[in-house]
């Protein structure tokens, strides 16, 4: 973690709690250094995203308030179906905003019932709390209608919102009006972009951010078919770190930086070498979104002696999967495009929603996994409803599954450590 | 080959002594707050070739005493298999755990369930209640047994269960039948976790919870056939544990460190 540079005026600007933001960065320190830089035989390519996220609330926010100086917006989302490639079509900055840790919770459950998902939660903590230097550094936030608890929290939420709040409207069927409802609520996003930035989407601009999105996600999947190696060349933790990173960096330079990792991963892959053992027990996780520092189970899983290949989450193939058309002639033909890439999101939010299993249960066989871990957030209703039928899907495939549902807390660590470590030692055998 | 397998557990430590595979002894002591001295009482003066633990307490042996350690899951699973192989099913009610365990004709886990976070329906939940009834363990379970009737108890968290129990007395309810009602809350919750396995084949109930009558007969009737139960329930998983040890240290699992705390 850099100390060289004293970020703290630029906090302050922010409107940050000094004390709290200090008490936050200090934990995020300790749990990044016990979770990741002790794992053993890690790609020298990770040093970037160490570095990365060294800078997650310095360097890389320094650069959203040099780039709104500059005149360019920052868009804030919490959200997969919020489209980077139209906030690149007005030369903005979009970022994913703090949602992955217990921080100011007690603070969040004056506004929230206890029964609220631990992300919700977390969002409504890191605001009120004054920490997140993302959403200070925000021209609009953008709130997505998914599951009930997150629509009836924006309309909370949006009070305190440092400027621009702003609705998108997510349908909940794959219907001919549900794709219409999606594609409604991405040209009054693009209204919006255009007003606050004072500059138009054009076919060039549009494009241009298509060509970036889509070049991040190939980066992703060469990651994840390189993950698919027995031995796998790197650690389930570091895979989804870099998946987590991706909604915080800049697109070019993050897209750069996981081909070089791929680069020298491949190496791996071509002379036999992996981060653990051939035969090494080897997990797919399926399930909610893990958003950081949100890094509880997978580090359970790893330190059981089993290794993550791959993740069926937004924060990893959901979030990921399908590249966006850039063939469109206008700028309503590219957005057409774009609504047909979001549209295919199994998201649990969606009636019914029967690609998620088959997809769950594709990565886990390209993968090779032994096993699958099926994650939800307490209170999640969509993804815990999803859970036993996924379960039955995958195991029906000859996949066995452990399912668990936690929250952001450390309380039952102790006990999900047995679980998960009866469940690696069902799988080996 | 000696083998000492040790199940640290939240009420109780249990040794089982193994030598080339076949039992030489067993004991059972009370935990208390400082499980390593427990298990160093335990093991004070005794020869063994390795060791291995299980329970909640296996990583704090494999951190001190370097004991390889597995899931009691697992210990389970290896324990039945030894004691009763035609066994497909496993209900281990401990202290603070119950656990659920699907085996296939090898023995082998195929799928398990487990409470997780707290204690509700545990052996620890029928102990708290026993203490509210102003019932030693003993007059409790017997009561349960021979009431005429039974009463609701609707509320599985030790705390609101405790509270429904003594406003119910103070109700004039009968405090026998508050015992069996009792009893059956916790073969209620279990039969939850049982119903999620494949459970066509015979069932071995163990772990201390096992030694309860009362639990044992209504678990029966729940499930109208016979529940294996063997003689010494609550030695299972250290058997297992003990039998675990091929002759080549099995992998060991990372021993986390001291607690810390993510953000």
């Amino acid at each position: 973690m850099s100390e060289t540079i004293d970020y703290r005026p630029m906090w302050a600007e922010l409107g940050l709690d000094l004390d709290k933001h200090d008490a936050l960065l200090s934990a995020l320190g300790q749990a990044y250094t016990a979770t990741f830089l002790a794992q053993s035989n890690r790609p020298a390519g990770m040093g970037y995203f160490d570095f990365v996220m060294g800078e997650v609330h310095g360097l890389r926010v320094k650069e959203l308030v040099d780039a709104r100086a500059a005149g360019r917006i920052v868009v804030g989302t919490f959200c997969v179906f919020v489209p980077e490639e139209l906030v690149l079509a007005v030369d903005g900055v979009c970022v994913g905003l703090c949602a992955g840790a217990d921080f100011g919770t007690a603070q969040a459950e004056r506004f929230l019932p206890r029964t609220t998902c631990p992300l919700i939660k977390s969002f409504f903590g890191f605001a009120l709390e004054k920490v997140c230097p993302y959403l200070s550094a925000c021209d609009l936030v953008v709130g997505e209608n998914t599951c009930d608890g997150k629509k009836k929290a924006f309309e909370i939420f949006r009070s305190l919102v440092p400027r621009e709040f702003m609705a998108l409207d997510i349908p909940n069927t794959k219907s001919g009006e549900g794709r219409a409802v999606l594609k409604r609520a991405y040209l009054d996003l693009v209204a919006t972009l255009e007003r606050l930035a004072g500059r138009a989407i054009s076919v060039d601009s549009l494009r241009a951010g298509i060509t970036t999105a889509n070049a991040k996600r190939q980066a992703l999947y060469r990651l994840a078919r390189l993950r698919q190696a027995e031995p796998a060349p790197i650690s389930g933790l570091d895979g989804l770190l870099i998946n987590q990173v991706a909604f915080y960096d800049d697109p070019l330079r993050f897209t750069a930086s996981v081909n070089a990792l791929c680069d020298e991963l491949e190496g791996r892959v071509e002379r036999g070498e992996g981060v653990a053992r051939r035969g090494t027990p080897r997990i797919v996780i399926s399930g909610c979104p893990m958003a950081v520092p949100n890094w509880k189970l997978p580090s359970i899983v790893e330190k059981a002696g089993a290794v993550i290949v791959g993740e069926e989450s937004c924060i990893g193939e959901r979030g990921t999967q399908n590249l966006v058309a850039a063939d469109g002639d206008t700028v309503e033909a590219l957005v057409d495009g774009l609504v047909d890439r979001y549209f295919a999101i199994d998201c649990a939010v969606f009636t019914p929603n029967p690609t998620r299993p088959e997809h769950a249960l594709a990565i886990a066989r390209r993968a090779g996994a032994d096993g699958v871990i099926h994650y939800a957030l307490q209170f999640c209703t969509p993804y815990q409803m999803e859970a036993p039928p996924l379960e039955r899907a995958l195991e029906q495939g000859g996949v066995p599954v452990l399912r668990i549902d936690t929250d952001y807390s450390q309380e039952d660590v102790e006990q999900l450590r047995t679980r998960v470590e009866a469940f690696v030692e069902q799988v080996r055998g | 080959m000696r083998v000492i397998g040790l199940d640290v557990g939240s009420r109780t430590v249990k040794r089982v002594t193994v030598d080339d595979g076949e039992l030489l002894e067993h004991r059972v002591v009370s935990n208390n707050h400082d499980p390593l001295a427990v298990c160093d009482a335990l093991l004070a003066g005794r020869r063994s070739d390795r060791l291995v633990a299980t329970g909640y307490g296996r990583h704090l042996l494999a951190r001190h005493r370097r004991a390889e350690t597995l899931t009691e899951i697992r210990a389970a699973a290896l324990g039945v298999r030894r004691l009763r192989p035609t066994a497909r099913t496993i209900l281990d009610l401990g202290g603070q755990d119950t656990k659920v365990v699907a085996l296939d004709a090898g023995g082998a886990v195929v799928k398990f369930e487990m409470n997780d976070r707290c204690a509700a329906g545990t052996g620890r939940f029928l102990e708290v209640m026993a203490t509210a009834l102003c019932y030693p363990l003993d007059d409790f379970v017997a009561a349960g047994r021979t009431a005429t009737g039974s009463r609701n108890v609707t509320a599985m968290c030790t705390v609101f269960a405790e509270s429904e129990v003594i406003s119910a007395s103070a109700r004039g309810a009968d405090r026998a039948e508050l015992a069996r009602g009792l009893h059956q809350a916790v073969i209620s919750r279990t039969l939850g976790m049982l119903r999620r396995l494949p459970l066509e084949e015979e069932i071995v109930f163990c772990g201390g919870g096992a030694l309860n009558a009362c639990l044992r007969e209504l678990l029966a009737a729940a499930l109208g056939r016979e529940v294996h139960v063997p003689p010494q329930p609550q030695i299972v998983a250290a058997l297992g544990a003990a039998l675990s040890a091929g002759p080549e240290p099995g992998p060991l699992v990372e021993v986390p460190d001291e607690r810390h705390e993510d953000p």
